[in-house]
């Protein structure tokens, strides 16, 4: 067994643990709706109360994602954002802020890259972990020990469609947190939490002690608290994303305003 | 025959696999599983054996084809008539197969993606004939470019769904499909028209398609008492070469995949990842694909709407890299010039797929004695695309 570090994301859920508070994980697109702009958003929320930060590399195909990441990749992409870039905003970020940076993309954007190469690069940038949503425990071994080797986590995802016996496959693979997808279908948010997420999360739970954070659909401050009741972390995406879009000019301020108050929400 | 692949995890060498969301994995492995039981189940493979022959037309011709033979004053030239096939193309060979797959894991829904329309037609067709509700992913310039199969699938009570993410094509008909079934996974099976996406669809799918390899040995044997020097196949996906290679793999004879060239390999405008691409993953599984030197992938080009994808089935990359297959490609030009020779000569209009590997018959006909044999597998007919066809010749029609 090699040794992992402990890195941000793992010592951001040992305080939370014992101060008995949940993590609030937003994602944002690296490089919407611009370069800059995506990188004040970043510290912005880390500012407002985010615990960890998911920060997406473009991807031309991103077949787990809705409409709202769909067209905030497009636009970054037609930005000329690359791995590179994403990498380098996170440089930048790490003089400002310790708040944990996962990277969220797609497995053909690390593999092109060359595995070991991402995994340093992505290291030495500041990046704490990486989630590719189809990258299953099956496939990831390479990826895994490429990423272990520079103390990158991997955070694998667990479904509500997954077999006990995959959903304990998936957490002993699954490094920093388990990322629980909410319901079956893309990422997007959702008017109603699905039914059956309390039964789904204590069926992970059951098979893990990994912190879990839920992601998919949530998008309103009574989601995330009444997740957060359930959860470890509250993952939200789509919605943050919407919201930067239609605010335009005022996003920073928008997001911080909605993080905060999502934040207070959660700790109510 | 070779070492059996793919292995129990769904790797061709290092290619294949299964890259999907946690969400699929599930459905994933039930459908293997289903396969694995009826794949050698006695009623399943009867029934699928009634259905070649009562409806889909089975055994297809293998003719000779003596004017085109003349022609080039070279080997003697066979043509494996997929285009006999019910509708018109090899499609339904896999169609009907995962129809009676679906039917039996008790699925009412079917989805799927098309590109030209020929999988969705032969979708459409499966769906028809069995009764299941079915939807059918397109790209929205596909769907412009290609109506009279949008109104076929209407026909056949089928509702097509137009794509306007990304390049608004095949692959992403192809994401817009999957991103179907990550959420309605439990009541819906997906039904994949290439060698591609993930294990068990390219294993699933090649051992659908491999009746065309088959017949054509039995065939051939009938006729000239051995097997062909060379075989020759268009490959978008590559369902209808990996179909006619398979019971070939190793044996001796010359297995060629041609590749569309579109415009030219030198101006990025084509449709040749095992040509001119590098190893990545796509759709589920590790394959050649046409991307940046950032995994963004790049949008192809071909004058045939069927071989107009960045990406390859798995085996043909797994084929490539171990030399038991050769790839090479011919241009737009060079196929709408085989469309026409074989429509001349034969009196058999190609599909513009299937005149990519006629038209590599130009690239190897020299290097070929009187007593040498090529098949040429036909893997559609030409109707479909004959409005393509005059307006890249200057015709109004």
């Amino acid at each position: 067994m090699i040794m992992i570090k402990l890195n941000r994301i793992d010592g951001l859920f040992s305080r939370l643990r014992e101060g008995n508070k949940k993590a609030l994980m937003p994602y944002l697109m690296a490089g919407y709706p611009d370069i800059e702009t995506s990188l004040k958003l970043l510290l912005a929320v880390a500012e407002a109360g985010a615990d960890l930060v998911e920060f997406g590399i473009p991807y031309s195909d991103p077949l787990a994602d809705g409409p709202t990441i769909q067209k905030a990749a497009n636009s970054a992409l037609r930005n000329n954002v690359n791995t590179d870039t994403v990498f380098d905003l996170v440089k930048r970020a790490r003089q400002r802020t310790e708040i944990p940076i996962v990277a969220m993309t797609y497995y053909n954007t690390i593999y092109r890259y060359g595995l070991e190469e991402c995994a340093k690069n992505a290291a030495e940038a500041g990046v704490d972990g990486v989630i590719a949503p189809d990258l299953p425990p099956e496939e990831a071994e390479p990826w895994r020990e490429a990423a272990q080797k520079y103390g990158l986590a991997t955070v694998m995802l667990a479904a509500p469609t997954s077999t006990d016996g995959r959903l304990k496959k998936v957490s002993e693979v699954s490094q920093g947190f388990v990322y629980c997808v909410s319901l079956t279908g893309v990422t997007g948010a959702r008017t109603n939490l699905p039914t059956n997420l309390t039964d789904f999360i204590k069926r992970v739970r059951k098979v893990t002690d990994k912190p879990l954070a839920v992601g998919f659909g949530i998008s309103r401050s009574e989601q995330a608290r009444q997740v957060s009741e359930v959860a470890d972390g509250v993952i939200i995406g789509s919605a943050l994303v919407s919201l930067i879009a239609e605010a335009g000019d005022n996003c920073i301020k928008a997001a911080e305003k909605y993080i905060s108050d999502v934040k207070s929400a959660m700790d109510s | 025959m070779q070492v059996k692949l793919p292995d129990e995890r769904g790797h061709f060498g290092e290619f294949g696999g299964k890259f999907v969301p946690e969400t699929l994995m599930t459905a994933l492995e039930e459908l293997e599983k289903a396969y694995a039981k009826y794949k050698d189940d006695e009623d399943f493979k009867a029934e699928l054996a009634l259905y070649h022959k009562e409806y889909i037309g089975r055994p297809t011709l293998l003719y000779f084809a003596e004017r085109l033979t003349k022609h080039y004053g070279h080997a003697k030239i066979y043509l494996k008539r997929e285009d006999l096939c019910h509708g018109g193309a090899h499609k339904i060979n896999n169609t009907i197969g995962q129809a009676l797959l679906a039917k039996r894991m008790g699925k009412q829904r079917i989805i799927a993606e098309t590109g030209a329309g020929q999988h969705g037609v032969a979708s459409a067709t499966a769906a028809a004939l069995f009764g299941f509700e079915c939807q059918v992913y397109m790209g929205e310039e596909d769907t412009n470019r290609q109506s009279l199969n949008v109104f076929r699938m209407n026909l056949l009570g089928t509702e097509v769904v137009p794509v306007t993410s990304g390049t608004k094509t095949l692959k992403d008909a192809m994401n817009e499909a999957i991103r179907d079934w990550v959420t309605n996974v439990e009541t819906t099976y997906y039904m994949i028209g290439s060698v591609a996406g993930p294990h068990p669809y390219p294993m699933m799918v090649r051992d659908f398609q491999s009746v065309i390899g088959l017949e054509t040995k039995a065939q051939i044997h009938e006729f000239e008492g051995r097997d062909p020097d060379v075989i020759i196949a268009c490959v978008g996906g590559g369902s209808n070469a990996m179909g006619i290679f398979y019971p070939f793999i190793g044996t001796g004879t010359r297995l060629i995949g041609v590749e569309p060239a579109g415009l030219g390999l030198e101006t990025g405008q084509h449709g040749a990842p095992l040509t001119k691409g590098h190893k990545g993953i796509l759709h589920g599984s590790l394959s050649y694909l046409l991307q940046d030197d950032y995994g963004q992938i790049l949008p192809a080009h071909s004058i045939s709407a069927g071989l107009d994808y960045p990406g390859v089935g798995p085996e043909h990359s797994y084929l490539k890299e171990n030399e038991l297959a050769k790839y090479d490609s011919v241009t737009d030009d060079e196929a709408l010039a085989a469309f026409q020779l074989l429509s001349r000569t034969e009196g058999i209009l190609p599909a513009l797929e299937s005149a990519h590997a006629v038209a590599y018959l130009e690239k190897l006909m020299p290097d070929l004695s009187k007593d040498d044999i090529v098949v040429i597998n036909l893997s559609g007919r030409g109707d479909k695309d004959v409005q393509v066809a005059a307006s890249a010749l200057g015709v109004q029609i």
